[in-house]
């Protein structure tokens, strides 16, 4: 069984049932779940939760729907991976990456999903429905197929090629959008009052759905050993996530998992080209202005954010920051991770990475902390960004002489395309 | 006059009609106009001080109003506005 006690505004405090309901019906505030934590304290144990699936279910107890056999792929239990050669470069001492590049269909997002639908599937809903920059599209589609319900995904007309083909593959429908990413979310926020028999997972599913990510936080700790990280920095596109990670750690505390009450201060990431928490944090403001997004993130290339103000919120209070980089700082930061550590990320994760680096060297995120960065997408999903950045280093005949040739002229200090960028 | 889309929420108003059609000038007039003819509107989607509330958006022919000029952007016939509660998406 579950310990969910209900929904609740998390404006005006009104509850709900806990139904397909995502917004409050009177301020339209966004409904969040409610726990009975007594009795997950009660129930939940280091040694219960260790002898769990490796997958987010070994943390059932503290998510919104309970079932021996959920909808899942093996979302979850990602590497930890201590991040030492990272660290050196950015002048920070211990640095920890989340690799969720290895989940199942490459993204945090199977997290989220595989809560959602295996919540949709027990309210009775057949068809998994989503709005997506492209991992939500992969995630949902896949999960649905291996659920046996039926998909349709809608997407922005120009995503990336790999996150397009991911989804087209297992067999759902897919409606490629002409328009940005929040002109499809707008149109599946409308769609979800004309179709209320489909379960979109970021819409009218998006109470279940959300909390998926609070097992962020919850491996995070447990790999390091039942602690909390001091700093960890999170990439913005809705918000959700970093608002769950914050939300993440101070539940297991809640629940006595945690020996003492964390501080884990939390930073967001944002691209300079759709950064309106950016813009909002570094004003001083409450207000977040929504923006026309341009960037090579765009699985964060969200100009109306909607849970923008949590994450603003959950930053301030956590004393963390947030800071915005540029597209070629993205691309710097693909490579940086790669080279240092062997993680290949999406343009996303390029976006956390720089975004670390700067704040490490503004002394922002410091040396002394214990410092955890969220990877949460893999870079095989966007390879055009690295079009004509990365490439072979020469390329030659199958002969001795043409390799001792390209070798000489690789150690020449002439410039060659791969040291140009 | 120009056509009002409503979400589900709030079709409990408009004894459960999606769409409307209603008479106004600027995007703030064709809602008040809204509310006379189905009163409880405002206080659903205008904060105290007569703006949207914050998760409340409205779209005229899919643009977001923010992007225009608010609840005082200008209405031609047959334009379309729809009210969208803002928590969806990411």
């Amino acid at each position: 069984m579950d310990f969910v006690s209900g929904l609740r505004c998390r404006e005006c405090g009104r509850t709900y049932p806990a139904e397909a309901l995502h917004v409050c019906d009177f301020c339209f505030g966004p409904l969040e779940v409610t726990y009975d934590y007594e009795q997950v304290a009660a129930t939940m144990t280091r040694a219960r939760v260790e002898a769990g699936p490796r997958s987010i279910w070994r943390y059932a107890d503290l998510l919104p729907v309970a079932d021996a056999s959920p909808v899942d792929l093996g979302a979850g239990f990602t590497p930890l991976v201590r991040a030492d050669r990272l660290a050196a470069e950015l002048g920070l001492g211990e640095l920890w990456i989340k690799d969720d590049t290895a989940n199942p269909t490459g993204s945090f997002k199977d997290r989220v999903v595989s809560v959602a639908l295996t919540k949709a599937r027990q309210l009775g809903f057949k068809i998994a429905a989503c709005a997506s920059t492209g991992n939500l599209a992969n995630s949902v589609a896949a999960h649905a197929a291996r659920a046996g319900m039926d998909s349709v995904v809608l997407i922005p007309h120009d995503l990336e090629r790999a996150k397009v083909t991911m989804t087209s593959v297992y067999g759902g429908r897919v409606f490629a959008v002409e328009g940005s990413y929040d002109d499809v979310n707008r149109l599946c926020a409308e769609l979800t009052s004309e179709q209320p028999e489909w379960a979109f997972v970021n819409v009218n599913v998006r109470t279940y759905y959300a909390e998926g990510s609070k097992t962020l936080a919850f491996e995070v700790a447990e790999q390091l050993g039942w602690q909390a990280p001091d700093h960890v920095v999170v990439p913005i596109g809705s918000g959700s996530q970093l608002t769950k990670v914050a939300k993440g750690f101070a539940e297991l505390f809640q629940v006595g998992l945690l020996d003492e009450e964390p501080a884990v201060r939390v930073s967001g990431a944002q691209a300079e080209g759709c950064s309106p928490v950016a813009t909002a944090f570094a004003e001083g403001t409450d207000a977040i202005r929504p923006v026309k997004p341009h960037t090579i993130a765009k699985s964060l290339a969200i100009g109306n954010p909607a849970d923008g103000w949590y994450a603003l919120d959950a930053i301030r209070r956590s004393g963390g920051s947030c800071a915005s980089v540029t597209d070629e700082e993205v691309l710097d930061g693909i490579r940086l991770l790669a080279r240092t550590e062997g993680i290949f990320a999406e343009t996303a994760g390029g976006v956390t990475i720089a975004t670390l680096a700067k704040l490490a060297a503004q002394g922002v995120v410091r040396p002394d902390e214990r410092v955890v960065a969220m990877v949460t997408g893999h870079g095989l999903k966007t390879v055009e960004a690295l079009t004509d950045v990365v490439g072979p280093t020469a390329t030659i005949a199958p002969t001795l002489d043409s390799f001792a040739e390209a070798m000489a002229a690789e150690s020449d200090p002439t410039p060659t395309a791969r040291s140009l960028r | 006059m120009s056509k009002v889309r409503v979400p589900a929420q709030l079709r409990t108003l408009t004894g459960g009609a999606g769409e409307l059609v209603i008479d106004g000038s600027t995007v703030g007039e064709v809602l008040k106009a809204l509310d006379a003819a189905h009163p409880g509107f405002a206080e659903r989607i205008f904060d105290d001080e007569g703006g949207l509330r914050r998760f409340v958006n409205v779209f005229l022919d899919e643009e977001d109003v923010r992007f225009l000029e608010g609840l005082g952007t200008p209405v031609t016939d047959g334009q379309t506005i729809s009210i969208v509660p803002a928590v969806a998406g990411g």
